[in-house]
């Protein structure tokens, strides 16, 4: 069986001014993978990640969504289309509860003319279904629902943002470096809540700066240098090093035996 | 392993490598930590600790415990006289005006900014309700309603400049606080409408002064406004999505953004609905003076701002509640009225309520300290 890509960029370019950050860059997602997304500081990953996420426009190139071609203008229009993206900073309120944060910008109003008319949050609905969430990524031993996200952790404040994206994200979840402000463990809190996602059937975008998580936990990592999409690489395939020494353009991603574009397909 | 020299990025992978070999710097994900993904099961506190963050969780709590006190002291140290019905009728009529305009700056504050322009605004509403009810002769409760309008117009006057301009509000608000003033005077030609010629022509603009005997004390209809006035802002702040919205906005914008809020248009609304209650309180301070003055209500705004903060909301935004107003009314009001029935000079209730400003932004810090 061959399967028809996700999300599939192509040609996408974006300068700014006179410095070009993304130089036809590809990119191609296919369902139930976590593509990892590596390069070196300034090599266009934001770039390239924010005009998926539709927080910025490209100058030329075209993004096809499920073959059909999108150009979202703001990141409103792209979560209305599945596209859910959890930002570095988390985009969380701290001083509001983790149901209202999950429901920030999309909550569930009371049935009848108390909804309607008085405009009543349905809060018991928002917190059962929150818990819900949360429990279907392992987060269950949380206790109260309605405590303040800064009384959390890091890691669990990062488990919110990734339940919330993964709860209404119906096709694609971004995550942009997400484990740059956590310590070790919550590190792997997080990976591990990735993998989850993953086995949800949720296809995941991964920007990362930690080498040994991406391919830790990526199905593919897709090598940008100088704005242009140089490889394809997977774990079996290639080592660290290997792909360290792409993205610094020392090995040219042709001369390795398994060749610059690795498929999503097995045994290639 | 190859080496490439001069490559910052190789020099950082040889060094992981080594770490590597250490393994003890990364072990693969899910090996150690099982099923559990996240614990978020509370841990043990010490008493302190628990204290600091019941105060953190319940943010009126402080203010509460203040206004309790100082009614148990007052009343100790002044003896029947504070604790006569009467007495507490007196003091929930005083801080009315301030409570009203508490609430419309509660809402600016907790959305990080500061409204130095809610005493102006409502005063000329008040100047025009008067002028059109009493020297054009229209209906009065179209007055009040125009009124209304009016103070809608400057809130929103302030939120077009801090939202399209991006303007801070303190300035935006102190030009805007002169401004009014200036066409206060300007409007009303500097005169007084007198209390009789109110009463004459238009009594409802004169309605919110009438008092019920209520528990052997005297309620003004003032005072049961500016009670529906905080039912009604809980109830928009607690159980809408508006009112989440609007703690999103004060608490981080960007991140607000993020997740969809349209926050020029929260910042709007909150700046036209802070006029709007200006402009009711313009009706309830015509009901408590009398007449109709422009030099009235010189104080209210500091007053109102000095309210909020003892109430316990937080300068930086997004953090407080409606009802901590209402305590940071009541403790100024209590203060007032048992020093003065205590005995002590005038000015040592300005010392009281400044050192209580400070208490409070002190009480603040420190809470807030609990999230990091």
């Amino acid at each position: 069986m061959i399967l028809q890509p996700i999300i599939k960029a192509q040609g996408l370019v974006k300068h700014y001014g006179r410095v070009v950050a993304l130089d036809h860059a590809d990119l191609e997602l296919y369902p139930g993978e976590v593509l990892g997304v590596i390069g070196d500081n300034g090599a266009g990953k934001s770039t390239l990640i924010k005009a998926i996420s539709g927080a910025l426009q490209v100058n030329a190139g075209e993004i096809l969504l499920e073959n059909k071609p999108v150009s979202f203008k703001n990141p409103m229009e792209a979560r209305e289309a599945g596209i859910e993206t959890v930002y570095q900073n988390l985009a969380v309120s701290p001083a509001l509860s983790i149901s209202d944060n999950m429901y920030l910008g999309r909550e569930i109003r009371i049935a009848g003319i108390l909804g309607k008319v008085f405009r009543m949050l349905d809060k018991k609905t928002m917190q059962q279904q929150a818990r819900e969430k949360l429990s279907d990524l392992g987060l269950l031993t949380i206790q109260n629902i309605n405590q303040a996200i800064e009384t959390l952790s890091g890691g669990q404040r990062q488990g919110v943002a990734v339940a919330r994206a993964v709860a209404f994200g119906s096709r694609v979840v971004i995550m942009d470096e997400p484990t740059a402000a956590l310590g070790v463990k919550e590190s792997k809190l997080v990976i591990n809540l990735i993998k989850d996602v993953r086995e949800q059937g949720m296809p995941v975008i991964l920007i990362s700066h930690n080498m040994p998580q991406v391919f830790e936990v990526s199905d593919r990592i897709q090598i940008l240098r100088l704005g242009k999409s140089v490889a394809v690489v997977k774990p079996e395939t290639h080592s660290m090093s290997e792909a360290v020494s792409i993205m610094t353009g020392a090995l040219d991603p042709n001369d390795h035996e398994a060749g610059a574009y690795c498929s999503p397909h097995n045994g290639n | 392993m190859r080496f490439y020299p001069g490559s910052s990025m190789v020099s950082f992978m040889s060094e992981f490598l080594e770490n590597k070999t250490k393994e003890d710097d990364y072990n693969p994900v899910g090996m150690n930590t099982g099923g559990e993904v996240a614990d978020f099961s509370e841990k043990h506190f010490s008493v302190a600790n628990k204290t600091h963050r019941f105060f953190h969780s319940q943010p009126v709590a402080a203010p509460a415990i203040i206004l309790l006190t100082s009614i148990i002291v007052f009343g100790l140290i002044v003896g029947d006289r504070f604790f006569h019905p009467y007495n507490f009728s007196l003091i929930l009529q005083q801080v009315t005006i301030i409570g009203i305009l508490a609430v419309a700056q509660t809402l600016v504050i907790m959305t990080a900014g500061i409204d130095l322009s809610v005493g102006a605004i409502m005063v000329i509403s008040s100047v025009v309700m008067g002028r059109l009810a009493v020297d054009f002769g229209f209906p009065p409760v179209l007055a009040i309603i125009v009124g209304l309008f009016v103070g809608a117009f400057f809130g929103g006057l302030n939120g077009f400049f801090i939202v399209r301009f991006k303007m801070p509000p303190m300035i935006v608000t102190l030009g805007t606080w002169n401004i009014i003033y200036a066409l206060n005077i300007w409007y009303s030609n500097s005169e007084t409408i007198r209390s009789g010629d109110v009463r004459d022509i238009a009594p409802l603009l004169q309605w919110t002064g009438n008092s019920f005997n209520f528990l052997g004390g005297r309620l003004t209809f003032g005072s049961i406004l500016m009670v529906i006035i905080f039912v009604v802002v809980w109830y928009a702040l607690n159980w809408t999505p508006w009112g989440r919205h609007v703690y999103a906005t004060g608490d981080d914008p960007e991140a607000a953004a993020l997740t969809g809020i349209r926050t020029d248009r929260i910042l709007m609304s909150v700046y036209i609905l802070a006029g709007v209650i200006c402009a009711f309180c313009g009706w309830v301070i015509i009901g408590r003076i009398g007449a109709i003055s422009p030099a009235s209500g010189t104080t209210a705004n500091l007053d109102s701002i000095t309210a909020v903060v003892i109430g316990g909301t937080s300068f930086f935004g997004g953090r407080g509640s409606i009802y901590g107003a209402l305590f940071g009314a009541l403790i100024v009001g209590v203060f007032r009225n048992g020093l003065a029935l205590a005995g002590l000079d005038v000015l040592w209730q300005e010392f009281t309520v400044g050192a209580l400003i400070i208490i409070a932004v002190a009480v603040d810090q420190w809470i807030r300290r609990v999230g990091s």
